[in-house]
């Protein structure tokens, strides 16, 4: 099978074109995923573009993204795959007047057309390469996560009824974690692990600068230099770099040029999110010493 | 010479990429992920393999894409990327371009013993490049190179720096932290940061705190990054003379959740303080699930015989209780003398993130009086600001500030001793280093009498109980559990044995 990605800087590259700015290490792990077909767990602080990861790879690669969302009760029925148990009754019903017997009718209702795909088994039945992605795999319980473990390793689906089904390409997988748990180790043993973090602030500056619409870089270098600032300090909940791009599109909208202590002190329950944060960085960001309580 | 395990060393790092790996980079890979494990990562089998695979589809003279291909297939929990770097800096310092030495010709020539060169160099002021610099000029250099963040110019300045201050000596059994001391003293650079802000504040003029504040950011960004790459020299330098293995050994340091409290350093306090919050929201989703799916309650006899009914008395369906787990009630009683304030701090923060599974909390602190401190934790929404209030309002001194677990008791059992109860858990923490005061372990086993369970955390090791002034054993007699306390694993630990 032919790998998806030339190299590294290939995939940067694309990366940057649909507005993702990675860096050397996502690239190289997800290069890296390719070439040995495994899935990637990410994980990293909420906001720092996870799941944005995984959409813009299949962006990039033009493919189909499946995505499964993960909560907490997730079962068999709903990530794999489960029968169509109305149409098998139909079937049966519809057979009762002819002289079929019952083994010919049973082999019938457990065959493909009465399965109705769930998330992993459409993305490795499917013909065209395809992304997936295992969104907030820290919400299930720790049991299903064993429900992964088969698809994940071997690319595989066994249905009792119908025997194993194999992958028709190998899927690019990504599972997302926030971190809310300890994953399992044997989940962790398949993946490349990717450690996502906040952007540096080259990268931040690149970020905001491509995702808000009609900012100087003058402002967006501002905007990059105060929310490193504002991360340094001890906080209940940093701010993420969405919340850097809403601070930015607000600060365009107002037809702020330069921040001065005003404006950042105003516009502050934009980047923060706790009233005890807004307090402490306000206080802190004006105390031109830095030295941190 | 110690040999140097690293035979490959001496290849061009821009070689290009053999299909197969050489026997070489497969035993330098080898011993890596052995100190990995010594190190305390889990690196299983496969995982192993998965490295050994990953590193062929790379271009190894790409230092940094063949750190994140080990590190993607051999780290899996963040925690532990600190400690992943340490040990490959060790293990692949002599790696990657911009680590060449262009004025001593060929790089890295080990067996003639680069750092005896840099010796003579030193004394002679010859070897060309930045030999001949006064040290005013190198601290011009300095300057000039933070000013304009030019990282090519800052590896220069320290690796100068590093030659003319450290005064490395080969063979000399010191770690990495004494030359870097000996380094970042002549280099000053509180005061050089000071300069860097009133240059910033000449060329643009009126500048607001906002302003001043975000250089100050900037500058010093900039100085931790050449701190970095001191340090990495003086690594470089050491790896050569002492080799490897030698090397990574004294390096080897504690996984953030194995730093013992007693012994921590300002910087691992700094790392703790920051896991304790994930940790601390991990552990309370944990509880809560726990909560929800935890075991069913028992069999609900009634209401199976009435189920029964239905089937013609056959019990098909059997009903059970309604879980009711029940939430405790913790009483914290902390020593917070200066023996044991960090790991007191520690577990009050843990105790009060997952207040939410308790159904009521009331911390008390001592050193030889005692004061409830409950209080302070009430509508707060910082914890740290509320555990610093403790430490410095806290009216716990009774006679002079040494612990005195005896008399701190007695207070606590006459003013607060008829509100422990039958659903009270009392958790004592302290090293019980009493000072040859009168232990009154009376009171603890009263207090067992009374109270649902009582605890003793020591953050000692259990091979120092009951040396010197420690009668932790006299207390543990009466508790229900006394437990070894020394890092965030075991205190994680024992909270979910809690609940």
């Amino acid at each position: 099978m032919p790998f998806r990605f030339e190299d590294a800087e290939s995939l940067r590259d694309g990366l940057r074109q649909v507005d993702y700015l990675s860096d050397e290490g996502i690239a190289g792990v997800v290069y890296l995923a390719d070439r040995l077909q495994k899935p990637i767990l990410v994980e990293g602080p909420a906001g720092t573009g996870k799941t944005q990861l995984a959409k813009s790879v299949a962006e990039v690669l033009g493919s189909r993204l499946i995505r499964l969302q993960c909560y907490e009760g997730l079962d068999e029925a709903k990530a794999l795959y489960e029968w169509n148990y109305k149409k098998q009754l139909l079937r049966i019903q519809s057979d009762r007047s002819d002289e079929h017997d019952w083994a010919e009718v049973s082999e019938d209702i457990f065959s493909e057309e009465f399965l109705l795909t769930r998330p992993l088994l459409e993305a490795i039945s499917a013909v065209d390469p395809v992304v997936l992605l295992i969104d907030e795999v820290d919400r299930v319980e720790v049991e299903t996560e064993a429900l992964l473990l088969e698809i994940l390793s071997d690319y595989q689906v066994s249905i009792p009824e119908l025997g194993t089904i194999e992958a028709r390409q190998i899927p690019l997988v990504f599972l997302t974690s926030n971190n809310t748990r300890e994953l399992s180790e044997a989940l962790k043993r398949r993946c490349l692990y990717l450690h996502i973090d906040y952007p540096n602030l080259e990268r931040e500056k690149e970020i905001v600068l491509a995702k808000v619409p009609g900012i100087t870089e003058n402002l967006a270098d501002q905007v990059a230099r105060v929310v490193r600032s504002i991360r340094q300090i001890e906080l209940k909940k940093a701010p993420s770099v969405s919340e850097t791009i809403d601070w930015a599109r607000t600060l365009v909208l107002l037809g702020v040029e330069k921040i001065e202590e005003q404006t950042a002190s105003d516009t502050l329950n934009i980047l923060l999110k706790y009233q005890s944060d807004i307090r402490k960085a306000a206080k802190e960001l004006v105390t031109a010493d830095g030295v941190s309580v | 010479m110690t040999a140097t395990g690293t035979p490959e060393g001496n290849g061009s790092s821009a070689e290009p990429v053999p299909s197969e790996l050489g026997d070489a980079i497969l035993e330098l890979l080898n011993g890596f992920i052995v100190e990995l494990r010594a190190v305390g990562l889990p690196v299983s089998l496969t995982e192993n393999l998965d490295a050994l695979e990953a590193v062929k589809h790379i271009p190894i003279g790409d230092r940094e894409s063949f750190k994140y291909a080990l590190g993607a297939t051999l780290v899996k929990h963040y925690n532990h990327w600190k400690a992943f770097e340490t040990v490959f800096e060790v293990y692949f310092s002599l790696r990657g371009k911009e680590y060449t030495i262009g004025e001593d010709g060929e790089l890295l020539d080990l067996e003639s013993g680069e750092l005896d060169d840099a010796e003579t160099g030193d004394q002679q002021g010859a070897g060309g490049g930045g030999e001949n610099l006064s040290p005013e000029e190198l601290a011009e250099m300095l300057f000039q190179s933070l000013l304009r963040g030019d990282s090519q110019m800052m590896r220069g300045v320290a690796r100068q720096a590093v030659r003319r201050f450290a005064g490395m000596e080969p063979g000399r059994p010191v770690g990495g932290t004494y030359y870097l001391y000996r380094t970042l003293r002549n280099l000053d650079l509180d005061k050089v940061l000071e300069r860097l802000l009133q240059q910033a504040q000449h060329t643009h003029g009126e500048a607001s705190e906002l302003d001043q504040r975000l250089w100050r950011d900037e500058y010093q960004q900039r100085i931790d990054q050449l701190q970095m790459e001191i340090e990495a020299e003086i690594r470089r330098r050491l790896v050569a003379d002492r080799g490897v293995e030698a090397m990574a050994k004294t390096l080897r340091k504690p996984l953030p959740e194995d730093v013992d409290f007693m012994h921590a350093s300002r910087e691992e306090m700094a790392n703790l303080r920051k896991a304790i919050y994930p940790l601390t929201r991990k552990l309370a989703a944990r509880l809560q699930r726990k909560r929800r799916h935890g075991r069913r309650g028992p069999l609900d006899f009634r209401r199976t015989v009435r189920a029964s009914l239905s089937y013609g008395g056959v019990p098909l369906e059997p009903k059970f209780r309604n879980p009711n787990p029940h939430k405790p009630e913790i009483f914290v009683i902390a020593d917070i003398s200066g023996s044991v304030a960090a790991f007191a701090r520690f577990t009050l923060h843990l105790v009060y993130a997952i207040s939410g599974q308790f159904s009521k909390v009331r911390s008390f602190v001592f050193i030889d009086g005692l004061d409830e401190v409950t209080s302070y934790f009430e509508g707060v929404e910082d914890i740290n600001e509320a555990v610093h209030r403790v430490n410095t309002e806290a009216d716990v001194v009774w006679v002079d500030g040494h612990s005195d677990y005896g008399h701190a008791l007695g207070v606590f059992w006459q003013e607060y001793g008829s509100d422990v109860g039958p659903r009270t858990s009392v958790m004592i923490l302290g090293d019980a280093r009493n000072n040859y005061h009168a232990a009154e372990s009376w009171i603890i086993s009263e207090m067992q009498d009374k109270a649902r369970h009582v605890y003793w955390l020591n953050p000692e090791p259990r091979s120092y109980w009951d040396t010197g002034d420690s009668i932790v054993g006299e207390y543990a007699q009466h508790c229900d559990g006394s437990f070894e306390v020394r890092n965030l694993r075991q205190l994680e630990a024992f909270v979910e044995h809690l609940v």
